[in-house]
């Protein structure tokens, strides 16, 4: 089987955000930065399509010179190689810049089935596995659960508001992966000294040939809106306590 | 020259979902800036009758779709049709639902108008002509100003955030065939959920447990409060990982970013990104013995104390209340 898994760069969850003073983006210089979580999963459901039916995964990612770092970590847990978009003309690109690019290169390379994180935890945008299912012109399957191969075909679970649906599609196909889909292996030792010597091409906008100007673009970026500072509610006992605040949420909050 | 505000309206199983109303009501308030139209699209089987609700919230025309072959939904089916009924109409604005169907089909939607996406706006409006959508990054850490330099300019609306308000319009229905090819994905089965609890991204009311509800059985006091109040029980991600609850009921930046009228969180200490999932919520409760907990920097009310005391209380409190 040929599988590719599109991989992102991220601040780690536990990073603040703070907001440059201009508005033109946040600041990155303490951001711990690690392989969307999301992404995670979609590499670990790479790697046990290969170790169940043979084949090979290649990681696919765009990003700046750092991002370098999450492809060796995705080969590190058991992928055989990488490509590497990287230019500056990236740098403000959207979901649909992104996938575009992917694309372009997916398409020089045999692909079965392609991998998505269901968003990334940064821009939380969840755009590029359908836009690059698009671009490919194969069926998507996006915020997928559970996951069986069967030769020419998978078959996925994915949640919706108070259903599930399980869907039948053939490959190829790109497929978006949801929290619940596996648990994402860790990098052993010997995996990290292999990943080092694991081929990784680097290619820039023009090698692949694609545009790079955002269709959406963040005019602005904001600090979330200031919520006013909040009331401890007093009382001696628990059911006290209880009472008051019951009365502030019908009566002041009018949440109840 | 691109023209309206069309929407992109949602239903199952023959019912419009309240996105869709919420989606025509901000279609209207867009569109009555600029004296423009506000049309809608409405794809599935028999459905033609939906149209005269999405008139009362606003819509003039709308678009109806019907093919069996549309029914369940299926992406490619939906995209390709909607695709070319935007096409065909040229709108400058058009608003899909950011729900679970919308994210899926307006993104893909985009690709194909090779055109710009805002997801999971908590606003929009034009300004000098153009739409600026506005919506959290980072899960709710800071939020960005959207512009789409292509047309249609498309934004997804988070579900719950906007207001759907009745304004009588004709709701003219325009009939549109729509060819769907053979696809290439087929849905085998739709197992709904059965316990009658509106999903955390579109509760009115959440009610959530972390660490401190000290394992799955606890839970239940959470339920009790919730039922009482109409709500859905949801959890941080410590719960989730101990295996107390499923993961669909995660909130925070690996789970669901929600923003229900009210949230009350129990035994939560308030990891950096469990805050991000909620900080949304228009009234924030945090139930805590910890007074250094950091929930209660975001907290609307909180109450310092032992959540096994209080939320037993605050049930029977709230019991008396909505009777």
């Amino acid at each position: 089987m040929n599988i590719i898994a599109c991989v992102k760069q991220v601040p780690d969850t536990e990073a603040q955000i703070k907001v440059k003073a201009d508005g033109s983006g946040i600041e990155e210089g303490q951001i711990k930065w690690v392989m969307n979580p999301y992404d995670e999963f979609g590499v670990e459901e790479a790697l046990k399509l290969k170790e169940k039916n043979g084949g090979d995964v290649t990681i696919v990612c765009v990003g700046p010179a750092r991002a370098m770092e999450t492809i060796r970590t995705a080969l590190a847990m058991g992928a055989d190689k990488g490509v590497h978009i990287s230019d500056p003309a990236f740098d403000n690109a959207d979901a649909y810049v992104i996938a575009n690019a992917l694309a372009a290169v997916i398409k020089t390379l045999p692909h079965d089935i392609i991998f998505c994180g269901q968003r990334a935890i940064d821009d939380d945008a969840g755009q590029v596995g359908a836009m690059l299912a698009e671009a490919l012109n194969v069926p998507q399957l996006t915020i997928v659960t559970k996951l069986e191969y069967a030769g020419s075909s998978v078959k996925v679970i994915r949640p919706i508001e108070g259903a599930q649906l399980s869907i039948e599609t053939a490959l190829p196909c790109v497929v978006t992966c949801q929290k619940g889909l596996n648990e994402p292996r860790y990098a052993s030792l010997p995996g990290i000294m292999k990943a080092k010597k694991k081929p990784v091409d680097v290619k820039n906008a023009a090698a692949i040939g694609v545009a790079t100007d955002a269709k959406a673009k963040v005019a602005k970026t904001v600090p979330p809106p200031a919520r006013p500072p909040g009331k401890i509610v007093c009382g001696d006992e628990p059911a006290q306590k209880a009472a008051e605040l019951g009365r502030l949420l019908r009566e002041e909050a009018k949440a109840i | 020259m691109a023209k309206g505000v069309m929407i992109v309206a949602e239903q199952r199983d023959g019912a419009l979902r309240k996105i869709s109303l919420e989606l025509a009501s901000t279609a209207r308030k867009l569109a009555d800036q600029t004296g423009d139209e506000v049309s809608a699209i409405l794809l599935g089987a028999g459905i033609e009758g939906l149209a005269a609700e999405l008139g009362k919230f606003g819509v003039d025309k709308v678009f109806v779709g019907d093919n069996a072959a549309l029914e369940p939904y299926v992406t490619e089916a939906h995209a390709d049709a909607t695709a070319k009924i935007i096409k065909d109409n040229d709108p400058a604005i058009v608003l899909f639902g950011a729900s679970v169907q919308g994210k899926d089909l307006s993104a893909r939607v985009a690709a194909k108008l090779a055109t710009g996406l805002a997801t999971d706006c908590t606003d929009v409006k034009v300004d000098g002509g153009k739409m600026v959508a506005t919506r959290p990054m980072y899960a709710g850490k800071c939020f960005g100003e959207i512009v789409i330099e292509a047309t249609p300019q498309i934004a997804s609306l988070r579900p719950n955030v906007f207001p759907a308000a009745e304004n009588a319009k004709a709701g003219a229905v325009t009939k549109v065939d729509v060819a769907v090819e053979a696809q290439k994905s087929k849905v085998l089965e739709v197992q709904k959920d059965t316990s009658g609890k509106v999903d955390l991204t579109e509760a009115n009311v959440i009610v959530s447990g972390g660490r401190g509800m000290k394992g799955p059985d606890e839970f239940k006091i959470l339920e009790e409060l919730a039922d009482v109040l109409k709500g859905t029980v949801g959890a941080s991600r410590a719960a989730v990982d101990a295996g107390w609850r499923p993961q669909k009921d995660q909130v925070g930046q690996t789970g669901k970013v929600v923003s229900p009228n009210l949230y009350i969180a129990c035994g939560i200490s308030g990891a950096i990104q469990h805050l991000a999932g909620m900080s949304s919520s228009k009234c924030i409760v945090a139930i805590n013995k910890d007074a250094e907990a950091p929930i209660f920097t975001k907290a609307d009310y909180g109450v310092v104390d032992d959540l096994f005391k209080v939320v037993p209380e605050l049930t029977a409190v709230c019991k008396k209340l909505v009777a």
